[in-house]
């Protein structure tokens, strides 16, 4: 029942690195896995990020304040960010926040039939 | 500064009162416990995810704002009222709000370094019928939140 835990995972596609997300991400969980994120992206400054964020069960406005703090590293070392396959709650809570006008938000195509459900 | 004014006069149903101390590993403790209290009144999925959210906003002010990390308390009230009406009461004892109208603004922080998006509020906003906030500076704050559930 208490699970403020955030798993995250790292794929690599080319150029492209995928970042995923599973479980809550909360204002404990955030700061949880922040600094392993940064040092995997200073490490290997991958030019196009994607954080994927399909399996995330819960996310609060903490969550919107890690994509943007990624969002920024990315961007200061010259390289691109955008959100992947916000599952439904994630996506509200996205769009609250007018994230959309700040940093894209893609849907792959077996996740096509989600986009602008919202809920 | 109540938002929307909810007629309160509604009668109690089921009370429920919890106290925390102010650890961010009790966050997802606080939001899951008022979830499986308001379970009772057989709330639709996106209704309970509202109201986690809200809960949690207002919980994660308490530890990283009011207390600013360090030990306190939060108490936790939830009333199931007549008309499928929740009353969230989240009340901390820690450093207050000099400005509550400036705290609710949306993007309004006082901590980016620490990544806070400035939108607690604004996220508690929309997902409750009513928000009110009652600060006195180094008194603490109570954050009340009402949420109708339909059907």
């Amino acid at each position: 029942m208490i699970q403020n835990k955030s798993r995250v995972n790292y794929e690599t596609h080319g150029d492209a690195m995928v970042i995923r997300f599973s479980g809550e991400i909360d204002h404990h969980s955030a700061v949880d896995v922040r600094t392993g994120i940064d040092e995997k992206l200073m490490m290997e400054r991958p030019p196009r990020v994607f954080l994927e964020l399909s399996g995330v069960e819960f996310m609060d406005s903490s969550g919107l304040g890690l994509i943007m703090g990624r969002f920024a590293l990315v961007h200061r070392y010259g390289g691109k960010l955008a959100v992947l396959d916000p599952a439904p709650a994630v996506q509200k809570i996205l769009l609250l926040a007018g994230m959309e006008r700040m940093i894209p938000i893609r849907y792959s195509t077996k996740n096509q039939r989600k986009e602008g459900k919202g809920q | 500064m109540t938002r929307t004014r909810v007629d309160f006069s509604a009668a109690v149903e089921n009370e429920m009162e919890m106290t925390l101390p102010a650890l961010s590993v009790n966050e997802g403790m606080a939001r899951a416990a008022v979830a499986a209290f308001c379970a009772q009144l057989n709330p639709t999925a996106v209704e309970l995810a509202d109201l986690k959210c809200a809960v949690s906003e207002a919980v994660t002010n308490c530890i990283v704002h009011a207390y600013r990390e360090s030990a306190g308390d939060i108490r936790l009230n939830v009333k199931l009222c007549e008309g499928r009406l929740v009353q969230v009461e989240i009340r901390d004892r820690g450093c207050g709000i000099p400005d509550v109208r400036q705290a609710r603004e949306p993007l309004f922080t006082t901590d980016a370094q620490g990544e806070r998006s400035g939108m607690g509020f604004t996220v508690m906003e929309s997902f409750c019928d009513s928000v009110k906030v009652h600060s006195r500076v180094g008194k603490g704050t109570t954050v009340t939140l009402l949420k109708r559930l339909h059907r």
